[in-house]
């Protein structure tokens, strides 16, 4: 198309303009991208806490959120006697105040659990967790913030603990939380003997469906999941998920209105130039296609800004400590793909009314006044 | 190209009037125009001169009678299209060029609409300003050009895609009197020399004495002087 050429003089000749335009649809993107990247890192992260070394997980049927979950002592040992089980790790969560931190993440766990084993200790003995009832361990990312060391003692909601020892963890999350012994944190929390998941390593992968179906059968009210069936179900996920891609697209609208708006400015500005065209020769359609024609070249050029900002705002949050592990740019292609569409779609729709209001541009109304 | 004395611009009984007929502009107007005649529509400001050219070259629509340019009727969405790329320039009082374009983007927006090749644009290009003197300045904004130059560019632009028909609306309309001789001259030259019919609207009788012929608007009415 030779119009092109016409586009393009168009949007230099309107810089200001144009960069109006390309601004709202980048900054967009570049919302768009960083959202999508954390919600995905963050649930990525969960999913990791979920599935280390596991192949099901178990937790009470019909539960919004897996801090409200509870599976009973009992029930973890009937899994556990059961034949297809190699290891179960029962797990409860919750939330705690932790000095001047009122949302520290802490995980209620047995002293054989996996986490502690693959830990890299920086401080105190493995062997002593849960020996003693008033000593917790930390995180190093906890510790960091919390500014205590091995031997400290801290205020953990109305209570005094000691610190028995901090050690590195690859998860973000993890890294970042209070361990208890899972009888202390049932303590705690006034849990009774409830844990909130538990982890079931099987010995034969392929007796999982069995497995499964007893479980079920025997505790209607527990639900196992396999690992990746249960990061698509789980309700949490998917509501950030869905909030991601609203709050994306939300800001891809308000994209769109900057297209719409910078399109129509330099339509009504241009109608007797637009007319003149007319008079040169072009069709409607030709005009037509010169409006869409810039609307898509602004969504490119915000497309291309967009993502260097976003992917700028991502490695620096990458490797800002505060941000460790929590922040992780994970895009996929897909999710690529699906902010180029939103984009192209948005500055079109903007486009539309003034691309038909140039259509409707009447030549000798709009030379008329000279 | 069209043969000597073949009829361009045929109207026959057109009438126009704005404002729900309460303004009747034209009453039943007829004229031919032959090829390479250059025409002149001699009137007061507000007889209809432009409303006749808008007519003829369909920008606007009339309230009755019949009109055939170069063998099309410019009341049809199709035939004024193929009208206005390839049958008949248009040239206004206020050269209507873009603004910040330069004077051969401006030149090369008619080629734009029927896609003509680069290559072939931009030698016609050359070509035409070479014609009206105005080569030097094809790469200055349109900003940066005197009044005649301007309108110099506008008639290259006209004639860009080759037409038959040239309908120019008080041309000189805004020149001063030297700029405005030596534009007309030129208009009258191109037509000459590529047999180009001209329909050309002014208020000045010294420019429609040099016409080959002169219709006088008047009253809504033509008459042959
Ligand atoms: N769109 C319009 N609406 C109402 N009146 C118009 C319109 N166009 C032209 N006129 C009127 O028609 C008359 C002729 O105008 P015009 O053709 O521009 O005259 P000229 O070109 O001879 O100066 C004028 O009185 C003008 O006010
Ligand atoms: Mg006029």
């Amino acid at each position: 198309m030779r119009i092109l050429s016409l586009v393009l003089v168009n949007l230099l000749r309107h810089r200001l303009r144009a960069f109006i335009g390309v601004a709202g649809i980048s900054f967009g993107v570049a919302a768009m991208l960083t959202i999508l990247a954390i919600v995905t890192g963050a649930i990525g992260m969960f999913e990791r806490i979920l599935s280390t070394d596991s192949h099901y997980l178990v937790f009470e049927r019909n539960v919004s959120d897996l801090f409200f979950s509870s599976v009973t002592s009992d029930q973890v040992a009937s899994i556990r006697e059961r034949p297809e089980v190699e290891e179960a790790h029962p797990m409860l969560f919750g939330i705690v105040a932790v000095g001047d931190h009122p949302m520290v993440t802490c995980f209620g766990i047995e002293a054989t659990d996996p986490r502690l084993a693959t830990g890299e200790w920086l401080a105190g003995d493995r062997a002593m967790f849960g020996v003693r009832d008033d000593t917790l361990y930390l995180g190093s990312r906890a510790a960091e913030f919390l500014a205590v060391q091995a031997g400290d003692e801290i205020e953990v909601g109305r209570g005094t603990f000691r610190v028995g020892g901090v050690f590195k963890n690859e998860n973000g999350f993890e890294d970042g939380g209070v361990f208890m012994p899972l009888s202390m944190a049932q303590d705690f929390f006034q849990r009774e003997t409830a844990s909130s998941v538990v982890a079931v390593k099987l010995r034969e992968e392929s007796t999982g469906p069995t497995f499964k179906a007893a479980v079920e059968m025997d505790h209607p009210g527990i639900i196992a999941l396999e690992n990746r069936e249960f990061s698509q179900s789980y309700n949490s996920f998917k509501i950030l998920n869905f909030t991601a891609w609203a709050v994306g697209i939300c800001a891809f609208c308000l994209g769109g209105l900057g297209v719409a708006n910078t399109m129509l400015m330099s339509v009504f500005s241009r109608i007797r130039e637009i007319a003149v065209l007319r008079v040169c020769g072009f069709s409607n359609r030709q005009v037509t296609m010169m409006i869409f024609g810039e609307a898509s070249m602004i969504a490119l050029a915000g497309v291309l800004v967009g993502f260097g900002i976003g992917f700028g705002v991502l490695a620096v949050m990458e490797h800002t400590p505060q941000f460790q592990g929590y922040v992780q740019a994970s895009i996929t292609g897909s999710v690529m793909v699906g902010i180029v569409i939103t984009a192209l779609f948005t500055a079109v729709a903007g486009a539309i009314y003034p691309a038909i209001y140039a259509s409707k541009v009447q030549p000798a109304e709009a030379l008329r006044y000279e | 190209m069209s043969d000597r004395g073949e009829i361009i611009v045929r109207a026959k009984q057109v009438t126009k009037s704005y404002d729900d007929g309460r303004i009747t502009v034209l009453h039943g107007v007829s004229l031919e125009v032959r090829a390479g005649e250059v025409v002149g529509l001699w009137g007061a400001s507000g007889s209809g001169k432009s409303t006749l050219l808008h007519l003829l070259g369909g920008l606007d629509l009339p309230d009755a009678g019949t009109m055939e340019v170069c063998g099309l009727d410019p009341t049809r969405e199709v035939d004024r299209i193929e009208l206005r790329r390839h049958q008949l320039g248009y040239i206004f009082q206020m050269h209507n060029l873009i603004p910040d374009l330069t004077v051969e983007e401006n030149v090369r927006v008619p080629a734009l609409a029927i896609g003509t090749p680069r290559a072939e644009t931009a030698k016609r290009v050359r070509e035409l300003a070479d014609k009206v003197d105005i080569r030097h300045r094809l790469h200055h904004r349109i900003q940066d050009l005197s009044g005649g130059e301007r309108q110099r560019t506008a008639i290259c632009r006209a004639l860009m895609n080759g037409p038959r028909l040239l309908l120019a609306d008080e041309p000189t309309g805004s020149l001063d009197e030297k700029t405005g001789n030596t534009v007309f001259a030129l208009l009258k030259e191109m037509a000459e020399q590529n047999n180009i019919a001209i329909l050309l609207a002014t208020h000045e009788r010294r420019f429609a004495e040099q016409c080959s012929r002169v219709l006088r608007v008047r009253d809504g009415q033509l008459s042959e002087i």
